[in-house]
């Protein structure tokens, strides 16, 4: 069924934007504009995450997502210097196979959501139930729990992109090449005032 | 101003049923899946199709934390958000020293050293 009103034509327009740049990002030819619609389908979906009632999340999701991810791929892509073009060639070899697993996949999931086989009608056993929106916001709300009740999986989080955060910078960083000029803290630390300044006496009318 | 707004969309949001976003969901995560076998050669594109197919997975806990009225499909979804952006991180960084080591990204060569 075909839904009216404002809230439906939001949903409606962000819904197809989404999927249509998604189907767009794994088609473009050029992947600087598989990145940028990649930004795009992040921004509708930051809409749609907005549209159910989880603000925080749909700003982290502009914030992290548009902000630093895809601004990451969009650096890996621009800095490696790689014939696209070369790439592209044989390309749809593997597409029928992908279509057939695509469309079983699919109908699968469209055949489970037709028959509403899934009891989402009756929530059951709510773990944290969500506040009234009026009196206390998305982000709040999601505070009080994330900080009481999840707080280990809160810090296993921060863990989590601790260490991708040193694997990234271990496997990028390259051993000292010669005439690279590096910051040696030791060395600089290490520095006294009788090495680093001479006091000369300059006798008058000559230079040094 | 703002109470007003959140009363009227909480009023449409009572039209857009569960299905509508598990329908976007699934339609996003079969165009990730799909993205796989196509760009099979291109391995930043394959990066980025899992990205779809994880942002799928953030929309299903999100729609599920809607219609259930309970906070802890979000929190979930912070925590995937979390480790697809450590996932990227880590297979960007990946890629960036494979192409300093081969001067390309194409996949097929990554089994070189398979005997």
């Amino acid at each position: 069924m075909l839904l009216t009103g404002l809230g439906a034509a939001f949903f409606y327009l962000f819904a197809f934007v989404a999927i249509a740049s998604a189907v767009m990002v794994i088609s473009a030819r050029n992947p600087v504009h598989s990145v940028l619609y990649l930004i795009l389908t992040f921004f509708n979906a930051a809409a749609l995450f907005i549209l159910t009632g989880a603000e925080f999340l749909g700003m982290i999701l502009l914030v992290v997502y548009i902000g630093a991810v895809a601004v990451l791929f969009l650096f890996v892509v621009m800095m490696l210097d790689v014939d696209f073009a070369s790439m592209k060639r044989g390309a749809l070899d593997y597409a029928p196979i992908g279509a057939m697993v695509g469309i079983v996949l699919a109908s699968e999931l469209l055949i489970v959501l037709g028959a509403q086989f899934i009891g989402v009608g009756q929530p059951g056993s709510v773990a944290s139930p969500t506040p009234d929106p009026l009196t206390r916001t998305n982000t709040a709300a999601l505070g009080d729990i994330i900080y009481t009740d999840y707080i280990f999986f809160f810090q296993i989080a921060g863990m989590v992109l601790l260490v991708a955060m040193i694997g990234a910078i271990v496997l990028t960083l390259r051993p000292t090449r010669p005439g690279v000029k590096r910051q040696n803290m030791g060395k600089q630390v290490a520095r006294k005032v009788e090495d680093s300044i001479d006091v000369v006496d300059v006798e008058t009318g000559k230079g040094l | 101003m703002w109470s007003m707004l959140k009363q009227a969309r909480g009023f449409d949001l009572m039209e857009i049923t569960i299905s509508h976003y598990l329908v976007v969901s699934a339609l996003l995560l079969v165009i990730g899946i799909f993205g796989i076998f196509l760009n099979k050669k291109n391995v930043i594109v394959i990066l980025m199709s899992v990205e779809l197919i994880l942002l799928a997975v953030n929309l299903n806990f999100v729609a599920f934390s809607a219609h259930l009225q309970d906070m802890v499909g979000q929190v979930f979804a912070l925590f995937v958000l979390t480790v697809a952006a450590a996932e990227a991180a880590i297979g960007l960084a990946i890629l960036v020293v494979f192409y300093r080591n081969r001067g390309s990204i194409a996949v097929e060569d990554v089994n070189m050293m398979k005997g």
